[in-house]
């Protein structure tokens, strides 16, 4: 039982890593680039803005949500 | 970090931390979290305005990653979802016109301050009731390890008898929920309730699911797991109702709202996972606290005019 916790604790150490990895290179390279068109969109076409920011945090969930599974699958799969 | 569109500097570290705690408590309970995420950006320095706004279309993303791994596990009804959807929709547009009556009488904030208030106690008193005589009776005692599959549906309440004579109300059309167990239920009750948790979530703001979802156990009869998961996908579309029109009116900045949600999609994993390990009264029990801190939060502004 014990054995299993620190393997979990483990897996789950280094998905956070990855995770932290793959997160920093995201706010720098998209969001960095998306930051004033979305800004000026803001500004100048509201609706398309609000149309834009759902299918944005739905798409970046779906995106994340597979990364985190397939890390998931990755890390548990060779510690298990 | 400069956000632009909000013209405020948060750090993304910290919106990712906030993330990642709302997430944790999103896809476990499946709340919103508004309750927390809202004063977290408010002492960033973000406008009330963007606060309430951002705050929804990050509730988007961390719903639709817990509703997924939701949907995994078998706790999602998508049609109960979907038809809830309706009445929560129609029952935040109610509230919303609520506010603006009060705001013309000139009343507004007494009076969701004390509505609040009333609505959180008793909700925490019912539930601390209901969860502990159910773990005390003989029923509530659920085996030990992992609660999936058929164990799932198995979920004992003291309030069970008072949801089995709403069922079997006879109001026509009557509808069956057969992914949650529900041999018949009349359509009403379904929107009525989602109109109620709609009501609250247009009038006190947020996205009111520490209404609906324990509305959904105890009114419904819906088992707690697949409670929080339907929830969670009703919360997807109402959400993203409440973003659209937050932001044609400029209340959202999707860029701190992104940087929210790369916490949340890690914590609502988490969350969700954590569902399996816990029969349905102990996560009603663990629920109690979270009404009681909007309760908290209420008391504190009304006693120091700070609006957190």
């Amino acid at each position: 039982m014990k054995a299993a916790t620190t393997r979990t604790l483990r897996a789950f150490a280094i998905e956070l890593a990855i995770y932290a990895v793959l997160v920093v290179g995201y706010f720098f390279l998209v969001l960095h680039f998306l930051g004033g068109w979305l800004y000026q969109l803001e500004i100048h076409h509201r609706y398309t803005y609000a149309g834009v920011a759902i299918l944005l945090i739905i798409g970046q969930a779906v995106v994340l949500e597979n990364v985190t599974t397939l890390l998931l699958r990755i890390i548990r799969g060779r510690s298990e | 970090m400069f956000f632009p569109i909000s013209n405020s500097h948060i750090s993304p570290i910290y919106l990712a931390v906030v993330g990642f705690l709302i997430g944790v408590l999103g896809g476990f309970f499946g709340v919103g979290g508004s309750f927390i995420a809202g004063p977290a950006l408010r002492a960033m320095g973000v406008d009330w305005n963007f606060a309430v706004g951002t705050d929804l279309a990050h509730i988007v993303g961390k719903s639709v990653v817990a509703a997924k791994r939701h949907r995994a596990l078998g706790n999602v009804d998508l049609k109960l979802g979907l038809i809830m959807a309706l009445g929560t929709i129609g029952g935040a547009e109610c509230g919303a016109q609520l506010i603006q009556m009060l705001k013309r009488a000139g009343n507004v904030n007494l009076v969701v301050s004390v509505v609040s208030i009333a609505v959180y106690l008793s909700i925490s008193t019912f539930m601390i009731w209901e969860s502990r005589k159910t773990l005390i009776s003989k029923k509530g005692r659920l085996p030990r390890g992992k609660v999936t599959g058929a164990k799932t549906k198995q979920d004992p309440s003291a309030f069970s008898h008072v949801t089995r004579a709403i069922q079997r109300l006879k109001i026509w059309p009557m509808i069956e929920l057969p992914a949650s167990g529900v041999r018949g239920i009349s359509l009403w009750i379904i929107l009525l309730v989602a109109f109620v948790g709609g009501l609250f979530s247009g009038f006190l703001g947020g996205g009111a699911g520490y209404i609906r979802m324990p509305s959904m156990v105890y009114v419904l009869g819906i088992p707690t797991h697949l409670a929080v998961g339907t929830d969670l996908f009703e919360i997807i579309i109402s959400a993203s109702y409440g973003t659209f029109s937050h932001a044609i009116k400029g209340n959202v900045d999707i860029l701190i709202a992104l940087v929210m949600h790369t916490g949340a999609a890690i914590g609502a994993q988490i969350g969700a996972i954590s569902t399996q390990y816990f029969a349905g009264p102990k996560i009603r029990l663990a629920f109690v606290p979270l009404p009681l801190i909007g309760a908290a939060i209420v008391i504190y502004t009304l006693m120091t005019g700070h609006k957190l």
